[in-house]
């Protein structure tokens, strides 16, 4: 399956989803978070797609634009196919829907960047700190993220 | 909408009370983080009903570096030098993974000499790897010969990589636009005689542990995960292709020169801790494999492409690069804004993804067969904190 006709399917499957004009090495798509879940979904288990593997999973603090960034690995690997599905939310309130019903891996992926970053998923079965303590306060990876340890890069 | 923050002590709440005096209670107990069957610092808190396991919480963070917060502020070659801080087992498949993406996204093109030495080195690596996971694996299961046996062989190759890399655990060898040094000169004469003399060794370990019927009942039919519950956890290297998925990144879209060996990628059945077993067995025979094909045709060439840059520059975009290393898939993403550091690095490591089958299969066994579990997941703890 050529990247177009990938994208001709998305496209058919979820119009909301847009091909992103962000530079990327993957072929990519952008969708509203309202339609991530049913998107995701039907990338599973159309028999066309079926993206069965969610590699990765982890957000990019976007401080400047006031954005989280999103971004979800898939791969098919009866079509050896890769696909990027970008998420934007603000970042004053970073709430996406959760994918763990579809991807069992998504459930821990998913704490791991609430832990780090501090997006928070909704319906998320157990949405809970992954490295830091339960009573850590601010999101380390966020760009604005301080406090008394942290290091400036020598000039 | 509903977004509901937990804590551990809510998750290790005792939920049900005994109904009668014959009646069995739920309880935590705590395996870790300073356990021997967790090679090293990983908490598991067990839900158990008598001895059998309802629940496993695996708690972590024991050993975070924030080692992709360190990567903001950081060039790309010094990034390469924290990456074998996380699997130390696969040090230099993990500087590959970071050489390739970097490689991939400035357009640096390598000569053949490059490849051969790294796909040589990277594979001398999977041997040693699952060499520890074996041994390992004895000891975990009350056998401590099999420890001396993988260790006793696994000094060799450590002596071989030592005398072109110079450092025998945290090896920094690979690097974006080549290796660091060229190889030892007695490099390819000391790799052959380890190929013979551990061709022998294989069989004798086959001997000592495969066919031990304590081996045997230990493992067979215990922790068993069919491939859709294994694609679902997101697993990846042994323990997916234990589970009848032939997955395997140096076959499905060959880096190196992988696409020049002729080799085989094993595969399980039934999907148990036997099976997990047996494919390393196998793979540290297609390694030797590859090794024999690639070990008298290097070419040659220079080690490195150009004067080593201390600053490269990653155009602006997002980049995805991966390579199989001993335990699974280690992805690295890198998002540039086309400076000499990346605006945010994402580590896909195979263990923390690997690790999370624990929840899936080790409920309904014993505590005894969590301990298998774990063994045959072959779990690197600092992989998983990063």
């Amino acid at each position: 399956m050529t990247t177009e006709e990938l994208f001709q399917v998305i496209t058919e499957l979820e119009p909301s989803a847009k091909q992103s004009e962000k530079t990327s090495d993957r072929p990519t798509v952008e969708v509203p978070p309202e339609a991530l879940v049913a998107l995701m979904q039907k990338l599973r288990d159309d028999p066309r797609l079926s993206f069965n593997m969610l590699l990765a999973h982890t957000a990019v603090d976007w401080l400047e634009e006031r954005l989280f960034e999103m971004v979800y690995q898939l791969y098919s690997p009866q079509n050896q196919q890769y696909l990027a599905v970008l998420v934007y939310v603000p970042r004053n309130n970073p709430v996406v829907p959760t994918i763990s019903s579809i991807w069992r891996i998504a459930e821990f992926q998913e704490r791991e960047v609430y832990d780090l970053l501090g997006v928070l998923y909704d319906e998320h079965p157990d949405l809970r700190r992954l490295f830091l303590e339960d009573d850590w306060t601010g999101f380390p990876l966020r760009k604005s993220y301080q406090d008394d340890f942290i290091l400036e890069r020598p000039k | 909408m509903s977004v509901n923050i937990t804590t551990l002590d809510e998750r290790t709440r005792v939920t049900s009370e005994a109904d009668s005096a014959l009646d069995t209670e739920e309880y935590f107990v705590n395996m870790g983080p300073q356990h021997p069957a967790t090679h090293g610092v990983l908490r598991m808190v067990l839900k158990l009903d008598g001895e059998t396991i309802k629940e496993v919480i695996p708690v972590l963070g024991y050993i975070h570096r924030s080692i992709e917060k360190i990567c903001e502020h950081s060039t790309y070659r010094q990034i390469v030098h924290l990456t074998d801080r996380m699997d130390y087992l696969s040090s230099i498949m993990n500087n590959w993974a970071v050489s390739l993406t970097v490689e991939k996204a400035a357009n640096i093109e390598l000569t053949e000499r490059i490849e051969y030495i790294r796909t040589i080195v990277a594979e001398l690596e999977r041997i040693h790897s699952h060499q520890v996971a074996w041994g390992v694996m004895g000891m975990d299961l009350g056998a401590f010969t099999p420890f001396l046996y993988g260790f006793r062989d696994r000094e060799l190759v450590t002596d071989i990589l030592e005398e072109t890399i110079g450092a025998r655990l945290t090896m920094n060898y690979i690097q974006p636009g080549g290796v660091m040094f060229d190889i030892h000169p007695n490099f390819v004469k000391k790799v052959k005689e380890y190929i013979a003399y551990f061709r022998p060794k294989l069989d004798e370990y086959e001997d000592l542990m495969s066919g031990n019927p304590i081996i045997q009942q230990r493992l067979r039919d215990v922790g068993t995960m069919d491939g859709e519950t294994a694609l679902s956890y997101g697993a990846t290297g042994p323990v997916l292709r234990a589970s009848r998925v032939p997955y395997d990144l140096r076959k499905i879209e060959p880096y190196g020169v992988y696409g020049k060996a002729d080799f085989n990628v094993a595969i399980g059945t039934a999907g148990d801790c036997w099976d997990r077993y047996y494919v390393r067995i196998e793979e540290m025979r297609q390694s030797i494999r590859i090794i024999e094909q690639l070990i008298d045709n290097i070419p040659e060439g220079k080690f490195m492409v150009k004067k080593p840059a201390v600053k490269i520059k990653v155009p602006e975009g997002r980049y995805y690069g991966h390579v199989e290393t001993a335990r699974g898939v280690l992805g690295v993403f890198i998002v540039s804004q086309g400076k000499d550091i990346p605006y945010r690095m994402y580590f896909r490591t195979p263990n923390f993804h690997n690790l999370w089958c624990t929840t899936a299969i080790a409920p309904g066994g014993r505590i005894g067969d969590l301990v298998a579990i774990t063994a045959s997941l072959d779990l690197v703890i600092p992989d998983i904190d990063r």
